[in-house]
């Protein structure tokens, strides 16, 4: 009797701040996406913030050389690969629901249909999402995230962000970023323990993505003269591929009609 | 009027040559991957490698024209000198630099989709199957408008190697005052 309202009250406290937040950071983010403008052509790059976006980047290439470039050196080094993909695909599981919501908000049925097939799939006979069945049988992860759902209803990118920690984002991808991991259906069922793990993996995983694919992130990190500027241009680049946006006719560029290409 | 301003060895040349066509656009991006693939399975040492790299690059790619758009617009205040110097440099510091990434493509595969027309020139698909990753997509831009059948930009998923280059070669001219000289020696310290 005295116990209940004694374990409720920090919960509904917590659970109202929550909810506060989520209500003034959508108020917010209605404005900021409102304003997002969209890029001339598929090459354009839209960079009103670049000071402090060179700022951040600094600080990134500090940490990654200081501690995520080492740590996931030893990491994959320690760690066996089976270990590795295991975590990882527990990752992708942990994503799914989250994925599910955005296929369902951008109407791509086939891809929620596809997705939640997976998570059922995995959840069982791949024991928990530690094992990835799905792919075994062709079901494979159809990665989406709600900057995408932004995208499909008709928001431009807007201005390129680099995050901290993080790295690439534009305003557009930082807004949905943010609501990805408010709106989470996994956070918001998990009980507060599991939540903390699932947070554990994503940063493992995390680790393990630096070091199994550090060729590519050495290179543009350490390898160029302006490496700002490279991971602008992997992000954006990288970023519209993966949104199905496709060079039109006018947006290849032929260096034999202008040869210095202006 | 710019081609003989810069001393180009480009499209000034009539085309005699067969014309492109989407097969002979999908052949030479065959025979590029085929060749990057005995090179990679030839057991040499990682110097011997670089320098059949290279030759690949020449045999295949319009070294030129990819040189003079990574060079930008400060390229026009170059002397034709400093032009070859520059192209001859590039074309180290580049087949060096994709070279070494080219170990990853050891146990896989590229295979030639698909070549479609865009502007005056072809577009060719290929998927790269590599060990410890999903299928991706790298498409070749294939054109004889040099007087040869060559191909002069890749996008690795979207990635543009033109877009690339330009990028990097502008910072590199920036971090020397836009010494062109200066430039030129630091991409042969690289190659």
């Amino acid at each position: 009797m005295f116990e209940k309202p004694h374990i409720q009250f920090p919960r509904r406290g917590r659970g109202s701040l929550l909810r506060r937040l989520r209500a003034i950071f959508v108020l917010s983010a209605l404005v900021v996406v409102s304003a997002c403008a969209k890029p001339s052509g598929i090459e354009d790059i839209i960079d009103p913030y670049e000071t402090v976006n060179r700022r951040t980047h600094e600080l990134n290439r500090s940490l990654d050389e200081a501690i995520l470039r080492p740590v996931s050196m030893v990491y994959v080094d320690i760690v066996p690969e089976p270990v590795m993909i295991g975590l990882s695909n527990l990752n992708n599981f942990l994503d799914t629901p989250a994925i599910v919501v955005n296929n369902l908000l951008q109407f791509d049925l086939k891809s929620a249909a596809s997705n939640s097939a997976r998570f059922a799939v995995n959840g069982t006979v791949g024991l928990l999402g530690l094992y990835d069945a799905a792919s075994e049988i062709g079901l494979y992860q159809q990665q989406s995230d709600f900057g995408e759902t932004l995208h499909v209803w008709g928001v431009g990118e807007g201005a390129y962000i680099e995050l901290p920690v993080l790295g690439g984002s534009t305003e557009r991808d930082t807004v949905g970023i943010v609501v990805d991991a408010l709106f989470n259906p996994m956070t918001l069922v998990l009980e507060d323990y599991w939540r903390l793990s699932g947070s554990g993996v994503e940063a493992l995983n995390m680790l393990g993505d630096r070091g199994r694919f550090g060729n590519t992130v050495d290179s543009v990190l350490y390898d160029s003269a302006d490496s700002y500027a490279q991971t602008r241009l992997f992000y954006l680049q990288s970023r519209r591929y993966e949104l199905g946006m496709r060079l039109e006719e006018d947006d290849y560029f032929d260096p034999y009609e202008d040869i210095y290409g202006e | 009027m710019q081609l003989a301003a810069s001393g180009a060895v480009v499209s000034a040349i009539p085309m005699q040559a067969a014309a492109t066509t989407p097969q002979s656009a999908k052949q030479l991006v065959n025979q590029v991957v085929d060749d990057i693939n005995a090179i990679i399975s030839s057991g040499k040492s990682e110097a011997e490698m670089m320098d059949d790299f290279e030759q690949i690059f020449i045999d295949y790619a319009d070294v030129n024209t990819i040189a003079r758009y990574a060079f930008g617009v400060e390229g026009r205040s170059a002397s034709a000198q400093q032009m070859r110097d520059f192209t001859v440099a590039f074309q180290r510091y580049i087949s060096t630099k994709y070279g070494r990434r080219f170990r990853e493509f050891i146990g896989g595969r590229v295979v030639v989709q698909d070549a479609k027309p865009v502007k005056s020139f072809f577009e060719v698909s290929t998927t790269a199957y590599l060990q410890g990753s999903g299928p991706f997509e790298v498409t070749f831009l294939v054109t004889d408008r040099s007087g040869e059948e060559k191909f002069f930009n890749m996008f690795i998923e979207g990635l543009n190697m033109l877009s690339s280059e330009r990028t990097e070669i502008g910072a590199k001219l920036d971090r020397r005052g836009g010494d062109i000289d200066a430039m030129i020696a630091d991409l042969r310290s690289l190659g």
